[in-house]
């Protein structure tokens, strides 16, 4: 079978309207040599320079360390993958700085330095710079002779990021502002060179971004903050006094600073996403090993089933997010050729094309961060008594583990974002959502089938669960949307549950897709573990879309509609069941033979 | 300085082994390769030495098309370009008889190459290329300055160390720590591609075939023997180890 070179125009959110053809995925056993290669050396960083340092890294009593290993990173060239050759960095696509940031995603508290200095520190001027900026500040940014941090978060203005009360006046001569304020949770503010710093210029409503230099003067800091994990990265409070700006500095337009927090968020959303996959893979491949290692009752505990079963649900959940990961990472770099070919200018298109996925960005985010916090739970479990041994590795694993679920906008704020977005887009008439919602509401009211499927073909049933599951999101939302109009986003906790379905389903379906395409790739005998994590994930996802969706039901609905929407629910969430524990012991011994993570 | 790098495509060292067609070949399903470890520490140092002197450095690899991703990562790490015989490496005087062939047809200063292979581990390569060639072969060399025309190097020998000094060219095969072990950077990966790779055919043919491989047999439980009980312990030396 050949697989058709089907670029089509996805558009961000549509996965939940389209039956998506797994020709139109990309998966990540495609990367080529070069790119393999260029994680490869990510890896060999991470184990020769970073890992062996971690504790001094952690416990440092300054930040040398750090920025010797940053600058190292920076001789090798990791710092500039997105950066355009013409500005001393590699100019590689979306989905090839997606692979070097999961590459780079087990370096706990250097994998944070890492990304705040490549993503939210260089991009908005890569993206939003005028071309004086992007050619003085790049160069040195791509190589990492200057560190980057970004100041948007202050005391009281955290998820609410435009209420921020830094101030920016222009000074009387017109050639400065004069910035004042506060800033909090400043990654590698500690060593910074630059700073991104967000400030309102006299009473505007809305944001302006600034490049500051450290030597500006009227910088000054408060001590490394005392965190739960990622110790060895650098956070301090940043205070700007009288910090004068040139004015040439502004970043982008007056009161264009939010669009930039926003739009750069989306990148380090997805970008997290990816991080926390490689993350994860290091932490089953450590948990595997101890498994192995350790003997109980005169045999390894991995030879359990208990264990077994932990190792194989890690697998198919990690396996899964990656599926997604590169997936809207592909869609990204298609959206940014479309822009690229109607003449929009590299930086925008780059922005427009990650806006447009957006919906997708928020979900990656909210998935990797939740299973990077279970498999380090289950990782802690394995190891047992030296699970909770500081001197074990999954102490740090699970401290550090725990920041991704709030940094880059909350879990809670992505969730409202996943569906608020969606929603905003079919009000525009940008998704078409009310006549999907309109002919589920139909079919929930007629005969149901009774599952019998005709069709020939690869996943067919599992195509058919995946599709229900879309009817039931579009049931749950059309019927809530119906009930409170206006007032919709108020209702915190259906968004919640909404958002949870949507995730689950995207997902679930981005793994399914993954092995459809991968079996027509190498044949279905080749491919039976990357089978049994698909089908292992599917049948958990739809298992917690049940369970959101009759939550989210009994929110709002009551008498006949309660009953015919659980019925509905019912149906939509109807699977013939398999052994999946055998599925996962399948994942769990060869996880075990490997003695590591079994795929890519 | 011409410096020739020979490098193996060996299994990584976590690879499971395993044998088909009636064990007389190795299964390559699902094995990872990498370049021999001793082989890098040898194109590491002849990188650093092109750096501090000039010149160019070409790999050399005896194998099949599968070892070209090896050989692009050699290019990316500094090598300039690359040359692969276009045959299976059955024994080492038939690959020995590869490399000096090649190396006859240019003057290079020096031939380095790993003390040994980490999948055969014959560690006799070096020998035979120098005696092929007609030049001297010293290994395992763990430091190698160059300095006018002549090599100084220090030596690992049974129990200690020995420095030597001999007149280029040379054949040395290399062990750590005679250089620091490099990771391709992106400039270097992204030029690797650009960089020739030639691939000529073999002279002569294999000496040997494999009969059957087989593993080492699984190593038996540790049995402990409470202090007290010293002779039980001679005891199964002497009658199941069969040691005394």
């Amino acid at each position: 079978m050949v697989l058709t070179d089907s670029k089509s125009s996805i558009k961000g959110g549509e996965f939940l309207i389209k039956d998506i053809d797994a020709s139109q995925i990309f998966i990540p056993e495609e990367f080529n040599e070069e790119q393999q290669m260029i994680a490869q050396t990510c890896v060999d960083f991470l184990r020769t320079e970073v890992h062996p340092k971690l504790d001094a890294i952690d416990y440092a009593k300054d930040t040398s360390l750090m920025v010797e290993l940053l600058d190292k990173a920076g001789e090798l060239g990791l710092l500039g993958t997105a950066i355009p050759e013409e500005y001393g960095g590699f100019g590689m696509n979306f989905n090839t700085s997606m692979l070097v940031t999961e590459a780079c995603g087990g370096g706990h508290s250097f994998s944070v330095a890492l990304s705040a200095h490549t993503g939210i520190g260089t991009l908005p001027i890569l993206y939003y710079g005028t071309e004086e900026q992007k050619a003085k500040y790049l160069p040195k940014l791509a190589t990492g002779e200057w560190k980057a941090a970004y100041c948007l978060t202050e005391p009281d203005s955290g998820s609410d990021a435009n209420s921020g009360k830094t101030k920016a006046v222009l000074s009387e001569d017109g050639k400065h502002y004069i910035i004042n304020g506060q800033k909090m949770w400043i990654t590698n503010g500690g060593f910074a060179d630059l700073f991104i710093v967000f400030a309102k210029i006299d009473n505007d409503k809305s944001l302006t971004a600034f490049i500051v230099e450290k030597s500006f003067g009227g910088i000054t800091m408060n001590e490394e903050e005392r965190k739960m994990g990622i110790k060895g990265s650098s956070t301090r409070q940043v205070f700007f006094n009288d910090c004068k700006v040139p004015v040439e500095n502004q970043l982008y337009t007056r009161e264009g600073g939010f669009k930039i927090a926003v739009n750069i968020l989306n990148i380090g959303r997805i970008k997290l996403a990816a991080a926390v996959v490689g993350a994860s893979k290091g932490v089953i491949s450590t948990a595997v090993n101890y498994a192995n290692e350790r003997k109980q009752f005169g045999t390894s505990i991995s030879s359990f089933g208990a264990i077994k079963h932990k190792i194989g649900d890690m697998i198919a959940k990690v396996f899964a997010s990656e599926s997604a990961c590169y997936r809207a990472g592909q869609n990204i770099d298609d959206a940014i050729d479309t822009l690229l070919a109607s003449g929009m200018e590299s930086g925008q298109a780059k922005l427009k094309g990650v806006e447009q996925f957006a919906i997708e960005c928020a979900m990656l985010k909210v998935h990797g961060s939740e299973v990077l916090d279970y498999v380090v739970d289950e990782g802690v479990q394995i190891y047992g008594g030296m699970g909770f041994s500081a001197e074990a590795p999954m102490d740090r694993a699970y401290r550090d583990s725990r920041i991704n679920r709030i940094f880059e906008g909350t879990n809670e704020i992505n969730r409202l974002l996943s569906v608020g977005t969606i929603v905003k887009r079919a009000m525009k008439g940008e998704l078409n959502l009310m006549p999907a919602a309109m002919a589920v509401g139909k079919e929930i009211l007629s005969i149901p089938d009774f599952g019998v499927v005709e069709e020939d073909g690869l996943f067919i049933p599992e195509k058919k669960a995946i599709k229900n599951m879309k009817k039931a999101i579009l049931m749950i939302a059309g019927a809530s949307l119906q009930k409170f109009m206006m007032k919709f986003e108020e209702e915190q906790e259906i968004i919640m549950n909404l958002a949870d379905m949507l995730i689950e389903t995207y997902v679930a379906e981005s793994a399914l897709l993954r092995v459809e395409k991968l079996i027509i790739l190498r044949g279905e005998e080749a491919c039976a573990l990357e089978k049994d994590a698909a089908l292992v994930y599917l049948h958990s996802a739809i298992d917690k879309l049940n369970s959101a969706g009759k939550v989210a039901i009994t929110s709002f609905a009551e008498g006949d509609e309660l009953r015919v929407m659980l019925m509905g629910l019912k149906r939509f969430t109807k699977i013939e069941p398999i052994n999946l524990k055998d599925a996962r012991r399948r994942l769990a011994d060869a996880a075990i033979q490997k003695n590591g993570y079994i795929f890519i | 300085m011409k410096i020739l790098v020979c490098i193996t495509n060996v299994p990584d060292t976590t690879a499971k082994i395993s044998f088909i067609d009636g064990d007389t070949k190795f299964n390559k399903t699902g094995v990872q390769y990498i370049c021999g470890p001793y082989d890098d520490y040898a194109l590491s140092r002849a990188v650093e030495l092109k750096e501090q002197h000039g010149g160019t450095v070409t790999v050399l690899n005896v194998g099949e098309a599968e070892s070209e991703q090896v050989i692009r990562k050699c290019l990316a790490i500094g090598a300039d370009d690359a040359i692969r015989v276009n045959t299976e490496p059955t024994d080492s005087y038939f690959v020995a008889e590869q490399i000096a062939h090649i190396a006859s047809q240019e003057n290079y200063d020096l031939i380095l190459m790993g003390r040994e292979s980490i999948d055969f581990n014959s560690g006799v390569v070096h020998g035979l290329v120098g005696e092929m060639l007609g030049i001297p072969s010293l290994s395992p060399v763990m430091k190698l300055e160059i300095d006018g025309g002549v090599a100084k190097m220090t030596r690992e020998i049974e129990g200690g160390k020995e420095d030597v000094e001999a007149s280029l060219p040379l054949v040395l095969g290399c062990q750590e720590p005679i250089a620091e072990w490099k990771i391709p950077n992106m400039r270097g990966i992204m030029s690797a591609r650009t960089k020739p790779l030639k691939v000529v055919e073999p002279v002569g043919s294999g000496l040997t075939i494999t009969e059957k491989y087989a593993l080492p047999a699984p190593k038996g439980a540790v049995k402990m023997i409470p202090a007290e009980e010293a002779e039980k312990l001679i005891d199964l030396l002497k009658n199941e180890a069969k040691v005394l």
